[in-house]
């Protein structure tokens, strides 16, 4: 069997460009499930951000318009969910799943004028020396700027949650929002803006989808990304690094079998489909086993209905 | 300002306004939407709500599809509310679903061509068997481990799925299908074909048999030990535990019943309507499923009317394309809307508005 | 009033039975994905809007989009029927049961199946194209135009009308080009264009610069373009995608079956056949070819065409081996109907497991 053809970095570079737009909806619903809440609408929310930013790069000519009305589109989204579960109290684990029926329903209608149509041209970093350089240029050099983009990220997220005073009663909210309630905080308000968040950047993911990696906008694209942000969250346990690993690991998974058949090596793809999948019942398994390490745990307000009944 | 107050009592009259007003502003919203498309609003809603029931030509033939559509929402909802009822969110049935009409099916094609009214029994046996067994994986972990079952259980639908396409291209595949990824069909033998028992109803044996796990749902939750219990367990733990019951306990058993139901909902889809295993098999019942049981507040009646209702939006869906020519998305935009408006105004069940000056 | 109609429908009754002309044709079509999708549902609405072209106000037309195959398609064939459809077009594999429960229950609406083997009742008819004619259109083309020698192939599933498309391009590629390769990729679905823009990263890393699809998407086409290197259009024509990547394309043309069809019932003349036709009826276009192609490529590319159009080609002739080196076609002997249908085996030369 011959793997010299198989070049190392190009693989990593493809499996980069496939995990992205999971990577920023997984790190936004981190977030969203951080505060204690779960949207299981992130399919939705990312179909609608990849038409939003496609329809709008059309349309004015900027890729950057478009990402940003693509994060717009992603955080109204959002905050309808948000509005009903907040406010209006409702099921979490329900309106998730009317968000992503309403979602892939209201982008397919709006897209049908965008069928066919080319989206312009996004920048990429290439910077002329360094990228050219052997190995280390294309791996660190070669991508389009969403990729950066979305490792820095994943930082902020990790500072913000770590190191900052708002990131601290963000997470206090997750895990006891009687508590934090009582201290004071807008436990309603941290959300709705969490939920925001999540939003905007499962937006930002789908236009990646229909701008850079495909480009082009054909309806149901996100053919399932959304749900397997969802389990990046819990594969990663909540941890934003981790959110990294998870996603370069799923797209991994994807590219490892499409260039291992490109090689002519056969391999049954419905059995290496389901590793990702079995390896996160099986991370989550082990760390909810250990009670010592319950900080690494689900938020444990995660789902729960909030109501501040003074 | 508007706040919401918690009622000491869930209000009765809101329990059965609440239901009617969103259906109303959905119809409203639903209308603005149709006409924006330039669809004659007020016809699209006729066809989606009236002429399944009343249509000249559409009607009879609609109405005898609604239980056949509604039938495995209905069944899979009741098993997911008892656990819902519990606290236990059992989010994957779709995966419990497949694995049930798989396991079940399995069953089936290994007895091929077997005749005898025993088969179909059997298979339903080994199809709540498969989808229990499912179950319990993330009943399992959960009482062993602490491991979330919302997300093993969802986890797992795409194990099951990713399993169905390994079986369809590869045990079960059909000898005889020219290398396609499905299996034999069902329906093609007598002893494994859903018996139809009323035709102008679409009620097939699969439709009674959710209407019995609705009645024996109703009974357990309002009349037996274990309802109580269940219901004790999700509304106060501490104060089950000093009751006695075991919340192990509590979460095998809901966790198993909703498994073997949406096991058995995917058997009887598998036998009746769908006919053969192919990875289109599933098409999203145990998902909306949980929006039906949610829909129809955890009761097994309100589940029934829930199921209904859901499945009136597809069939009278169908009908806006035929008639009108509306675009597909533009239904499940709809679709989308009435739940939002049911969720959205289910607050007013347990929550009064009141205007209240800010206290300080 | 009412009485006198049901008089007038018996009777009509009593003459359909004879096969009446029908002066105002209904036609239903049932879809499988989103009329949106540019590829496979894409041309079957053209199809339908050909229809309407055609015939104006004698027909009418209706279609339902995204119907899932199972249950939801035969619910839709139904309501179709009971509308009062004349010809209902289910244009997917996966409803071939439903096309024959339903076709029972109604024996005077016509049903017309695409890529489906059943009929079992007479009011059904079966058709499908021969896209392996166009495949070994392109495949001749890919073989002249690759400098690595190396040509990439997008499958969907392993079912015999994939394998047949694989097969052909490959001995068309392999005659005018003994040193090509092929390199061949299943994704296991017809649609997810995020798969197919990898999958198609995937073999261009494997040093393919020609690429072939089936699947559905226009993934493969941009992403082609954005590499710098060939590609075809599949079901639909994709030159938006790829101005320069574009070779050309096999396009599914059911426009002049599906007029021939409904002008049948016009007529009354309609009768349940099995067709399966490619270039010469005019099933299988070929697209324009790109100047990309030299010139003496494309009149070769011409010729085939025209020779299959004739009939004086087929892409099945022997001697063809089968992978393992028995012999599937001795010299000179053509590929039968039967066989070709049911295709579950590699040519030999392809360096590829076909999954099974």
């Amino acid at each position: 069997m011959d793997f010299s053809s198989l070049s190392l970095v190009a693989l990593t570079v493809s499996l980069i460009g496939a995990a992205t737009p999971i990577l920023l909806a997984a790190i936004g619903e981190l977030v969203v499930e951080k505060s204690g809440v779960l949207n299981l609408g992130v399919e939705g929310m990312m179909i609608i951000g990849a038409i939003a930013g496609f329809a709008i790069s059309v349309e004015t000519g900027s890729v950057w318009t478009g990402m940003l009305a693509a994060m717009a589109a992603g955080a109204v989204l959002a905050l309808i969910f948000g509005f009903l579960t907040q406010v209006l109290l409702s099921n979490q684990v329900a309106t998730g799943l009317a968000l992503t029926l309403f979602g892939l329903g209201l982008a397919a209608l709006l897209g049908q004028n965008y069928t066919g149509m080319k989206p312009p041209p996004s920048p990429r970093l290439d910077i002329p020396v360094l990228s050219d350089l052997p190995v280390v240029g294309p791996l660190l050099f070669g991508h389009d700027f969403m990729i950066y983009f979305s490792l820095l990220i994943v930082f902020a997220v990790w500072y913000f949650l770590n190191r900052t005073r708002a990131g601290l009663v963000l997470r206090a909210v997750g895990e006891n929002h009687d508590a934090a309630h009582s201290l004071g905080y807008n436990v309603v308000a941290i959300r709705m803006a969490a939920i925001a968040f999540g939003g905007a950047l499962a937006g930002l993911g789908g236009a990646y989808l229909s701008l850079i990696r495909v480009p082009q906008w054909t309806e149901g694209m996100t053919a399932g990304a959304g749900w397997i942000a969802l389990a990046i969250v819990v594969f990663a346990s909540w941890k934003p690094g981790r959110v990294i690993l998870g996603a370069y690991l799923f797209g991994g998974v994807t590219i490892l079998q499409l260039n291992l058949q490109a090689l002519g090596i056969s391999i049954s793809p419905a059995f290496l489909s389901m590793t990702p999948y079995l390896v996160t019942i099986i991370v989550l398994v082990i760390m909810s086993a250990d009670r010592r390490r319950a900080s690494l745990n689900a938020p444990a307000s995660l789902g729960r209905i909030f109501h501040a009944s003074h | 300002m508007l706040r919401l107050e918690p009622r000491l009592q869930p209000s009765r009259p809101m329990r059965l306004i609440t239901p009617v007003l969103a259906v109303l502003l959905t119809m409203l919203f639903g209308g603005l939407l149709f006409a924006a498309l330039g669809v004659d609003p007020v016809e699209a809603i006729k066809l989606i709500f009236w002429d399944p029931f009343f249509h000249p030509t559409y009607g009879a033939y609609s109405m005898s599809q609604l239980l056949v559509k509604a039938g495995p929402l209905i069944l899979i909802a009741v098993g997911l509310s008892i656990g819902f009822r519990a606290g236990v969110w059992n989010i994957g049935a779709e995966g419990q679903f497949i694995m049930g009409a798989i396991s079940g099916g399995a069953v089936g094609l290994a007895l091929y061509p077997a005749a005898g009214i025993w088969v179909l029994p059997l298979m339903t046996v080994a199809a709540a068997l498969g989808g229990f067994l499912w179950a319990m994986i993330p009943a399992l972990l959960k009482i062993k481990f602490n491991a979330n079952e919302i997300l093993v259980s969802l986890m797992l639908v795409y194990v099951a799925e990713n399993f169905l396409a390994a079986m369809v291209t590869g045990p079960l595949q059909n000898p005889q299908g020219f290398g396609f990824p499905e299996s034999r069909s069902f329906t093609g033998v007598d002893s494994t074909t859903l018996p139809m028992l009323y035709q102008p109803l679409g009620m097939h044996a699969g439709v009674v048999v959710a209407f019995i796990v609705v009645i024996a749902a109703y009974v357990m939750m309002e009349r037996h030990l274990l309802g109580f219990q269940i219901k004790l367990t999700g509304e106060s733990p501490r104060a089950a535990k000093f009751a006695g019951v075991k919340p192990a306990v509590i979460v095998a058993i809901t966790l198993g019943i909703s498994g073997a139901l949406a096991g058995m909902a995917g058997l009887f889809e598998l036998t009746g309507p769908a006919g053969k295993l192919t990875t289109n098999f599933p098409v999203g019942y145990g998902f909306t499923a949980i929006i039906v049981a949610f829909l129809g507040r955890l009761n097994p009646f309100g589940i029934v009317l829930a199921g209904i209702l859901m499945a009136l939006t597809y069939i009278g869906g169908e009908l806006t394309q035929l008639t009108l020519g509306m675009p597909a998305a533009a239904i499940s935009v709809f679709q989308g809307m009435m739940l939002f408006f049911l969720l959205a105004v289910d607050v007013f069940v347990n929550y009064r508005l009141v205007w209240k000056k800010e206290v300080k | 009033m009412k009485f006198t109609t049901t008089l007038a429908a018996a009777a009509a009754l009593a003459l359909g039975l004879g096969g009446a002309a029908v002066a105002q044709v209904k036609a239903g079509f049932v879809y499988v994905g989103p009329v949106g999708d540019l590829g496979w549902t894409y041309q079957h609405d053209q199809g339908r809007l050909a229809v309407e072209e055609a015939f104006g106000d004698k027909v009418e037309t209706t279609y339902v989009e995204s119907v899932p195959e199972g249950a939801d398609a035969a619910r839709v064939m139904t309501q179709m029927a009971l509308g009062g459809a004349d010809i209902i077009f289910a244009t997917s594999f996966g409803y071939m049961d439903q096309v024959q429960e339903v076709a029972a229950k109604f024996p005077n609406v016509k049903f017309e199946h695409a890529t489906g083997y059943k009929r079992n009742t007479d009011n059904v008819s079966t058709y499908s194209a021969r896209f392996y004619e166009g495949r070994y259109v392109i495949g001749t083309i890919a073989g002249r135009m690759t400098e690595t020698n190396k040509i990439g192939y997008i499958a969907s599933f392993p079912i015999p009308e994939v394998v047949r498309g694989i097969n052909s391009a490959y001995l068309a590629a392999k005659r005018v080009n003994p040193d090509v390769e092929f390199k061949i990729v299943w994704v296991y679905t017809w649609f997810d264009p995020g798969k197919e823009a990898d999958a198609a990263n995937a073999l261009i890393e494997q040093g393919v610069d020609v690429i072939m699809q089936h699947t559905d998407s226009p993934a493969a086409m941009t992403i082609a373009e954005e590499k710098g290197i060939y590609a075809f259009g599949q079901a639909s024509d994709m030159k938006e995608f790829g101005p320069n990547a574009r070779l050309t394309s096999i396009i599914d043309d059911w426009n002049p079956y599906y007029i021939q069809r409904v002008q049948a019932v016009m007529d009354g003349t309609w009768t349940s056949t099995d067709t399966w036709d490619g270039i010469g009826a005019g099933m299988v276009g070929i697209g324009e070819f790109s100047d990309k192609i030299p010139a003496d490529v494309q009149a070769e590319a011409q010729g085939i065409v025209d020779a299959i159009a004739a009939g004086t080609l087929h892409p099945f002739t022997g001697p063809i081996n089968k992978q393992d080196g028995s012999v599937w076609l001795a010299d000179g002997e053509v590929a039968d109907d039967g066989t070709l249908a049911g295709l579950n085996f590699y040519v030999e030369g392809i360096d590829s497991e076909l999954p099974q």
